[in-house]
C-alpha cells in the first residue's frame, strides 16, 4: 500500500486531536497539559511537513524546523515556570491552579 | 457720604467676618464697632440734612438688574423717612455693638458675632435705603439671613438651631406673599422703582384684575400682599410665633434685630408704601385690624411668660402692633415716630435685661430672681427708664408716641378706627401691668434665686452701661425733643413728600382734636396697671397664684401663647412632616431610587455576578475557550464567505 498524503494528514489530526482531549481531559497535572501542547505542535509540523513533501516546496520544512525550535524554548520556559510554580506553592496540579477564579 | 453709611458695615462685615481668626477678637471688635459708630454719627448727619433741611436725595450706585423691559437699578432713596430709619438702626447698631463687646467678651466666637451684626447693619441699611421694591427685598432677606445666623449664634444649642430655623421658615410665608406683591407691581405698573409706581397709584386706583381666579381691586391686593411680608417680619397676629422663639440668640441681638429695627421693616414697608396704601382703604382697615388684634393678642400672653426675654419679645410684638394700628388709620407720621421711640425704649429694656441674666449666671427666668435692687442699682434705674417709657409715664418717649397712637385710632371716626381704640387702650393697661410685674419680679420682692447665684451678682462693666445710658437719655427726651417735627405742627414740612396722605387724610389735625377723655385714657390705664400689678407681686404675692388656680383654663390658655405653636404644630407642621417622609421614603426612595440610580445598578450587579462565573480560572476553560473561538472564526472565513 502506497502511503500518501491523505494518511500523513490523518495521523497529524489524530495527534492534534489527542492534544487537545489531553488539555481538556487532563486533572492531574500541569507537565501533562505541556506535554499535550508539544503533541499538538508536532502535529502540525507533521503537516508542513508532509504538505512541503507533496507540493515539493522547501519551504515547509524550513518553517517545521522554526517551529521545533520554538517549541523546545518553549518548553524549556514552561517547565522553568513550573518548577518555580512548584516550590512557591507546593503543588502543581491542575485543580488547584485558579488564581484567576472571579 | 449715604454710601459711606451703607457700606461701612459692610466693610466691617466683611473684614470680621473672613480675616476675623487672623486678625482676632479685639480687633474684629474694634473694627466693627467702630465703623459702625462712624456711620451712625454721619446718620445723624444726614438726619439733619435731610430731615432738618428738607433735602432729599437719589444716589445711583450702581445699574443691576436689566432685563427686557424690567430695571432695577442699585440706587439711594434718601429722604426723610430713610433718614429717620438711618438715625434708628445705625446708632441702635452702635450702641449694641458696645454693649456687645462687654456682653460677648467671654464668648469664643467672637468675630463671626461682630461680622454677624455689622452684616446686619448693612442689610437693614440695604433695606431702609431701597429705591425699588427688589432692592428692598435685598435687604428684606439680607436681615433675614442675619437674624437666622444670629438666632442660632449658639449653635451647639439644638434649641437655637430650632428657632432659627422656625424664624426663617416662618418668614418664608410672609416673604411669599411680599414676593407675589413685587409681581404684582411689575405687572400692573412695568416697574419696580417707587417713583413710577406712587407717580401711576392714583390712576389705577378701583381698577380690577384678575388674581387666582376672581376679579379684585388692583391695589387692595397689591397692598395686602405686601403687607403679608410685613406681617411675617413684624411677626403681627398669625405670623407672629417666630418671634419669642428667637429669644434664643444673644440678647444684644434680641435687642438690636428682634426690637428695635428688623421686625419694624414692617412698618417701614407701609409707611414707605404709603402713596399706595392712600387709595386702598380696604387693606388699610385690615393693617388697623390686625395691628390691633396683636396689641392685645401678645399683651395678654405677655401677662402669664416668666422669661424676662419673652415677657419684653411679647411686649415688642404688641407694640409693633399699635404701629400698625397706627399705619391702618392713616396716621403713617405716628406710626415712625413710635417705631423711633420704640427702638431706643425696647432696646433699652433688651439691653437692661440682658445686664441682669448677664448678673445672674444666664438666668432667665423670673420666678428665680427677685430682690435684686441692692446688687444691681444701676441697672435697676436703667430697666426703670425703660418700663416708664413704654408704660407711657408722662413727658418719656412712649408717652408722646403711644397716647399719640391711641389718639389717632380714636380720631379716626371708623368701625375698625373704634375697634383699634379699645384694643390698644386695653393693652395699654395690658402693657403697663406686664412691665411692672417684670420690673417687680426682677428686682423687688423677695430673694428667690440660689445662694450661689447670689454670691456672684455683679453690676456690668461700663462698656455694657454707658449703652444703657445713652439709650435712656433717648428712651426719656426722644418723644419731647422730636414731637413736634415727626406729628405736631412741623410734621408736613418734615416728611415732606415721604409719607403721602390722601385729600381727605386729616388724621393728623384731627388726633389733637379729640374730646378731653381721650388723652387721658392710657395714662388711667397706665396707673391702673401699675397698681394692681404693685397690689399683686408687692402687697399681696400671693394673689397670682389664687387667681390663676380659681381662672385655671384661661390661664394655661395664656401661658400656652393661646396654644398657636400647636395649632400650628398640628395643621402645618405634622401635615408638611407626613408629606415629606411620605415623599422621602415612598417618593425618593421608593420610586426614584428603586426605578432609577439604586435599581440599574442593583442589575449591573446581578448580570455582572451571573458573568464572573464564567471566569473559573481553570487553565483547561480558557483553552477550550480559545479553541472553540478559533474552530469558529474558521468556519466562518472558510464558509462565511461563500
Amino acid at each position: 500500500m502506497e502511503i500518501g498524503l491523505p494518511h500523513y494528514l490523518t495521523v497529524a489530526a489524530i495527534l492534534f486531536t489527542i492534544g487537545v482531549f489531553g488539555i481538556f481531559l487532563n486533572r492531574k497535572n500541569v507537565i501533562i497539559i505541556l506535554m499535550s501542547i508539544e503533541l499538538m505542535l508536532l502535529a502540525v509540523n507533521l503537516n508542513l511537513v508532509a504538505f512541503s513533501s507533496f507540493l515539493g516546496d522547501l519551504v515547509g520544512q524550513v518553517f517545521a524546523l522554526l517551529v521545533l525550535t520554538v517549541a523546545a524554548a518553549e518548553a524549556a520556559i514552561g517547565l522553568a515556570i513550573l518548577v518555580v510554580y512548584f516550590r512557591n506553592r507546593g503543588t502543581i496540579d491542575v485543580e488547584d491552579i485558579h488564581i484567576m477564579k472571579g | 457720604m449715604y454710601s459711606l453709611i451703607v457700606f461701612l458695615p459692610l466693610i466691617g462685615a466683611l473684614v470680621a467676618g473672613l480675616a476675623g481668626r487672623f486678625i482676632g477678637a479685639q480687633a474684629s471688635r474694634v473694627l466693627t464697632s467702630g465703623l459702625v459708630v462712624v456711620s451712625a454719627v454721619l446718620s445723624w448727619v444726614a438726619f439733619y440734612d435731610v430731615g432738618l433741611g428738607h433735602e432729599t436725595y437719589k444716589i445711583q450706585v450702581l445699574s443691576w438688574i436689566h432685563s427686557g423691559a424690567f430695571e432695577a437699578d442699585w440706587a439711594f432713596r434718601v429722604d426723610t423717612l430713610t433718614a429717620v430709619m438711618l438715625v434708628v438702626v445705625n446708632t441702635v447698631s452702635a450702641l449694641v455693638h458696645i454693649y456687645s463687646i462687654g456682653y460677648m467678651s467671654h464668648d469664643p466666637h467672637q468675630p463671626r458675632f461682630f461680622a454677624y451684626l455689622s452684616l446686619f447693619t448693612f442689610a437693614m441699611l440695604m433695606l431702609v435705603t431701597a429705591d425699588n421694591l427688589v432692592q428692598m427685598f435685598f435687604g428684606w432677606e439680607g436681615v433675614g439671613l442675619a437674624s437666622y445666623l444670629l438666632i442660632g449664634f449658639w449653635y451647639q444649642r439644638p434649641s437655637a438651631n430650632a428657632a432659627a430655623i422656625k424664624a426663617f421658615v416662618v418668614n418664608r410665608v410672609g416673604d411669599f406673599g411680599f414676593s407675589l406683591g413685587i409681581f404684582a407691581c411689575f405687572t400692573v405698573f412695568g416697574a419696580i422703582d417707587l417713583d413710577t409706581i406712587f407717580a401711576s397709584a392714583p390712576d389705577v386706583a378701583g381698577q380690577t384684575m384678575v388674581f387666582l381666579g376672581y376679579e379684585v381691586d388692583i391695589l387692595t391686593t397689591i397692598c395686602l400682599l405686601l403687607f403679608m411680608g410685613a406681617m411675617g417680619k413684624s411677626a403681627q397676629f398669625l405670623l407672629h410665633t417666630w418671634l419669642p422663639d428667637a429669644m434664643e440668640g444673644p440678647t444684644p441681638v434680641s435687642a438690636l434685630i428682634h426690637a428695635a429695627t428688623m421686625v419694624t421693616a414692617g412698618v417701614f414697608l407701609v409707611a414707605r408704601m404709603s402713596p399706595i396704601y392712600e387709595f386702598a382703604p380696604d387693606a388699610l382697615a385690615f393693617v388697623a385690624f390686625i395691628g390691633a388684634t396683636t396689641a392685645f393678642f401678645a399683651a395678654t400672653i405677655g401677662l402669664v411668660q416668666n422669661d424676662i426675654k419673652r415677657v419684653i419679645a411679647y411686649s415688642t410684638c404688641s407694640q409693633l402692633g399699635y404701629m400698625f394700628a397706627a399705619l391702618g388709620v392713616g396716621a403713617y407720621g405716628v406710626a415712625i415716630f413710635h417705631l423711633f421711640t420704640h427702638a431706643f425704649f425696647k432696646a433699652l429694656l433688651f439691653l437692661g435685661s440682658g445686664s441682669v441674666i448677664h448678673a445672674m449666671s444666664d438666668e432667665q427666668d423670673m420666678r428665680k430672681m427677685g430682690g435684686l435692687f441692692p446688687h444691681l442699682k444701676k441697672t435697676w434705674a436703667m430697666m426703670l427708664v425703660g418700663t416708664l417709657a413704654l408704660t407711657g409715664f408722662p413727658l418719656t418717649a412712649g408717652y408722646f408716641s403711644k397716647d399719640a397712637i391711641i389718639e389717632a385710632a380714636f380720631a379716626a371716626h371708623s368701625g375698625v378706627g373704634q375697634y383699634a381704640f379699645w384694643l390698644t387702650v386695653i393693652a395699654a393697661f395690658l402693657t403697663s401691668f406686664y412691665s411692672w410685674r417684670l420690673m417687680f419680679m426682677t428686682f423687688h420682692g423677695r430673694q428667690r434665686a440660689s445662694r450661689d447665684v447670689m454670691a456672684h451678682v455683679h453690676e456690668s462693666p461700663n462698656v455694657m452701661l454707658v449703652p444703657l445710658y445713652l439709650l435712656a437719655i433717648g428712651a426719656l427726651a426722644a418723644g419731647g425733643l422730636f414731637k413736634g417735627l415727626f406729628i405736631g405742627h412741623e410734621e408736613a414740612e418734615f416728611w415732606g413728600a415721604a409719607l403721602l396722605r390722601g385729600e381727605g387724610n386729616e388724621i393728623v389735625q384731627a388726633m389733637h382734636h379729640v374730646p378731653g377723655w381721650v388723652p387721658f385714657a392710657p395714662t388711667v390705664m397706665m396707673v391702673a396697671g401699675f397698681a394692681l400689678a404693685w397690689l399683686f407681686y408687692i402687697a399681696r404675692p400671693e394673689m397670682p397664684k389664687a387667681l390663676a388656680e380659681m381662672h385655671r383654663p384661661l390661664y394655661l390658655f395664656l401661658l400656652n401663647k393661646w396654644y398657636f405653636d400647636e395649632l400650628y404644630d398640628l395643621v402645618f407642621v405634622r401635615g408638611a412632616k407626613a408629606l415629606g417622609r411620605f415623599l422621602w421614603k415612598r417618593g425618593d426612595g421608593w420610586a426614584i431610587d428603586g426605578f432609577g440610580p439604586d435599581g440599574v445598578s442593583a442589575r449591573v450587579i446581578d448580570i455582572t455576578n451571573r458573568i464572573v462565573r464564567l471566569q473559573t480560572g481553570y487553565l483547561y476553560h480558557y483553552a477550550f475557550a480559545m479553541l472553540v473561538g478559533i474552530a469558529a472564526l474558521i468556519t466562518w472565513l472558510m464558509f462565511g464567505s461563500m
